[in-house]
């Protein structure tokens, strides 16, 4: 049996898999694809840590601007714990080799690391590499992986939790290349299967996949969920593809303008602003446009090289000559599975869950840039220390087969269910809608007809089934589990939205539009009864 | 417009037809999946070519599925010298395996002074995305499955000259084993990478290291037949193994 089991290859599952081999524990890192295709990869902009490289720089003013940015619903001591981790966490992947920008200042290890100024921070303070922040972190953490002897299991798609009287046992995968149900006994796990942004199909900057299976396992598994109703959505997503436009194009002196020509906001407000006032421009059947044509090419390749390549492709035009038609959309999932502050899942002992899939009460209601890779990073260790320790007092005994069963049988059902409504097309709708009515701004009425149009697809599911019936490499199999998984959060997101009378952070309710402190600076913590 | 795609199942190409837009081929074969086959399989994440997970050959040449505009006619295939697991679905274990013959990380940790220069230095090595395009165009692979390959040699050369490495003579000692000196510099790889990364240039640069570190010049040796004898009067070991 294996001291930790991670699920997911992600920054958070590869942080804390090291951390685990650190202290000399075994580990084995399971994932629904191959190891570095994992989100992370997309991060670009970079990762907050106080050096005070470029200018003084405080962990109090890094924590300031923490808590400002959850507006008052965090865990302070948390919030204290990542902050004050942050140079630790730079320090320690320095030393693995990620190649950081750097600056010209003649100094040694982390003292030359390049920072810049994200959107609500109070100094320069994210570190990056280039534009391709997530990549190379994710990368040079998969080489120290390899270089560890890191056991990888790549198309293993997590289904369940294995408990046994409260105690984590293991958990059970879909082995997509065989098609076999399978159990993974170990003495502690870590959930790292990241965000559930892919709920907004077509509306957002996320990976497919990123569908929070790992936290509707959670939930399935007795645990909680909180603060799903807070999705930040970013201001600047491609119209057709949703692909992320940088930040830095407003930044650097881009505006937003609508189909009539004129410019509608402040284009450096605050990312929820500026979404809400391109959102509005939407509603109104207006087209928005980021135009960036008065930067000039130098700037504008230099700046923003991945975006342009990404609008001649995507949206068919040169922003050097045409507008950029956007769309504001979803962009992180700032909820997820409720822990404690040792990430243990509260309700399940030995199972820990590190990164966006986990509510560690660090980004309350709005997420600060540059926050989660340093979650990932710094907590993710935290996570597989953690673990490791479980894992030395836990017991060795195997749990009985009963889930695995029972997922065996699961699967099998899948194979002979019905398959008169394609799943495919209300995966779009189910996108569409969130975005319209659980999306940027809400309104009771919207979410209750939300809810009961998902209460109806929750129903049509009984049909849904899959057309591919082969065993093994059954991509179907797999779209429909993310899509099961799907339609049993999203009624957490739209109750949690629902419960929310008020306007806090990333959650905007036009009938209340202020926060509401004395009801509402609390966490909603939500659990499923079957 | 008509695209055929092979199908490991039949082992044959199934022709599809799309409307007449312009869409990137990821998205005609999420359509395709969608509303006409379910069972066509494929592999996808970011869709903004990054992941690397979507690396396939379109009339014979490696592209991202994601940043290729599909046009009337594409003939789509599998990534080459990679097991195919269904349709274009490949495993990449046996190519991802080169990192680790290659010991492709940094092996001892100094502390360094760095500047902009040394980032730009190895800046466009540490994009890659191991989206194993390269590798599929290297014909190498053909007769030597043991190579070492572009991206792990890419990868070796931009920790080996990286300030903060104190072994690069571990990485020298790894990379001369079915590695620099079989590959035939015919730049198959660089030709095909979606991040402008040059292995070909990489694995020459490695072979300057290599001999700088004492070790044998095998630049002709392994040229094979077709070239010039140098002859043993060059002092060169005309054993090659390629
Ligand atoms: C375009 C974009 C830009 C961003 N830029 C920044 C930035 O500049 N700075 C910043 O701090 N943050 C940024 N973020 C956010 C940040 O990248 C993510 O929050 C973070 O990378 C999440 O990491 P993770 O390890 O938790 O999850 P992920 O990287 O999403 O990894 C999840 C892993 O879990 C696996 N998995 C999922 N489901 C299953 C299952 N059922 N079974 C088995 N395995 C499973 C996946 O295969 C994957 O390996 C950005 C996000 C996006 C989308
Ligand atoms: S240059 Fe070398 S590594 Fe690249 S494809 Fe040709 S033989 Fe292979
Ligand atoms: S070097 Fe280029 S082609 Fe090869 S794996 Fe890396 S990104 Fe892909
Ligand atoms: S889908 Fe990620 S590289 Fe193409």
């Amino acid at each position: 049996m294996t001291d930790v089991l991670i699920i997911g290859s992600g920054g958070a599952g590869l942080s804390a898999a090291l951390a685990v081999k650190e202290q000399g524990a075994s580990v084995i890192i399971a994932s629904k694809s191959t190891p570095t295709t994992a989100q992370t990869s997309m991060a670009q902009g970079g990762m907050n840590a106080v050096l005070g490289n470029v200018e003084e720089d405080h962990i109090s003013m890094h924590i300031a601007d923490t808590i400002k940015s959850a507006h008052g619903i965090c865990d302070e001591n948390m919030v204290r714990k990542m902050c004050a981790d942050g140079p630790l966490a730079i320090a320690w992947l320095e030393r693995l080799g990620v190649p950081f920008s750097r600056l010209d200042n003649g100094k040694s290890g982390t003292g030359s690391i390049a920072q810049r100024k994200l959107g609500g921070a109070s100094a320069k303070r994210a570190c990056y590499a280039q534009d391709y922040t997530g990549l190379k972190i994710l990368h040079t953490l998969y080489d120290n992986c390899l270089k560890e002897g890191i056991e990888f299991l790549d198309d293993h798609f997590l289904l369940n939790l294995v408990t046994e009287d409260g105690t984590i046992k293991g958990a059970t995968f879909l082995d997509i290349r065989s098609g076999e149900v399978v159990q993974i006994d170990a003495k502690s796990v870590v959930i790292a299967t990241g965000g559930f942004g892919a709920l907004y199909h077509g509306y957002t900057t996320n990976a497919f996949g990123t569908t929070g299976d790992g936290i509707a396992a959670v939930l399935r598994a007795g645990g909680s969920v909180s603060d799903m109703e807070f999705v930040q959505f970013h201001p600047t997503g491609l119209k057709h593809s949703a692909i992320l436009v940088s930040e830095a194009a407003r930044g650097e002196g881009g505006y937003l303008v609508n189909s009539d020509g004129e410019r509608f906001v402040d284009e450096l407000s605050p990312r929820d602003v500026v979404a809400r006032a391109i959102f509005a421009q939407l509603e109104q059947e207006k087209e928005v446009f980021l135009d960036v044509r008065h930067l000039g090419k130098e700037k504008l390749m230099e700046l923003l090289p991945q975006e342009v390549a990404l609008c001649r492709l995507h949206e068919q035009i040169d922003p050097l000559e045409a507008l950029i038609p956007i769309k504001p959309v979803a962009h992180y999932t700032m909820g997820g599975i409720d822990v404690d502050d040792a990430l243990e899942v509260n309700g399940i002992k030995g199972c820990f869950a590190v990164g966006e899939c986990a509510s560690a009460k660090i980004h309350g209601a709005n997420r600060l840039g540059g926050n989660s890779l340093l979650e990932i990073v710094a907590f993710g260790r935290f996570a597989g220390s953690n673990a490791t320790k479980h894992a030395m007092f836990a017991r060795t005994t195997p749990a009985n087969d009963t889930q695995l069963l029972k997922d065996k049988d699961y699967i099998a059902h899948i194979f002979t269910q019905e398959h008169s409504v394609n799943f495919y097309p209300i995966r779009q709708r189910l996108g569409v809608l969130l975005y319209h009515k659980v999306g940027i701004v809400r309104q009771n009425a919207k979410l209750q007809e939300a809810l009961s149009e998902v209460i109806a697809m929750q129903v049509a599911h009984a049909r849904m089934g899959i057309v591919d019936h082969a065993k093994a490499h059954n991509q179907n199999l797999v779209e429909f589990l993310e899509f099961s998984n799907a339609l049993l959060l999203t009624p957490t997101l739209i109750s949690a939205a629902f419960s929310r009378d008020e306007s806090r952070g990333a959650h905007f309710k036009i009938e209340f539009a202020s926060e509401d402190n004395e009801r509402f600076k609390k966490h909603i913590v939500l659990k499923w009864k079957p | 417009m008509t695209i055929q795609i092979l199908r490991s199942q039949i082992n044959d190409y199934q022709t599809y037809t799309l409307a007449d837009e312009e869409m990137t081929l990821l998205k005609a074969l999420i359509k395709i999946k969608a509303t006409q086959d379910a069972t066509l399989t494929f592999t996808a994440g970011c869709r903004a070519s990054v992941c690397g997970t979507c690396a396939v050959r379109v009339n014979g040449r490696e592209v991202l599925s994601c940043a290729h505009k599909v046009r009337d006619g594409d003939m789509i295939e599998p990534l080459n010298y990679h097991p195919v697991l269904r349709d274009l679905k490949v495993d990449k274990q046996p190519a991802q395996k080169t990192l680790l013959n290659a010991t492709a990380w940094l092996h001892r940790y100094q502390e360094a002074v760095l500047t902009h220069k040394d980032e730009r230095f190895t800046e466009r090595q540490t994009d890659c995305i191991l989206c194993d395009a390269c590798y599929s165009a290297c014909p190498v692979f053909a007769v030597n499955p043991d190579f070492l390959g572009p991206f792990a040699l890419t990868r070796a050369y931009r920790y080996s000259a990286d300030k903060q490495e104190s072994e690069v003579k571990s990485i020298v000692e790894r990379v001369q084993h079915n590695g620099v000196w079989e590959c035939t510099l015919c730049s198959g790889c660089t030709l095909v990478c979606p991040k402008g990364i040059d292995p070909k240039m990489d694995i020459t640069m490695l072979r300057s290291l290599v001999v700088q570190h004492g070790y044998e010049d095998r630049t002709f040796a392994q040229m094979g037949f077709g070239t010039p004898d140098f002859g043993s009067e060059f002092g060169f070991d005309s054993n090659g193994e390629f």
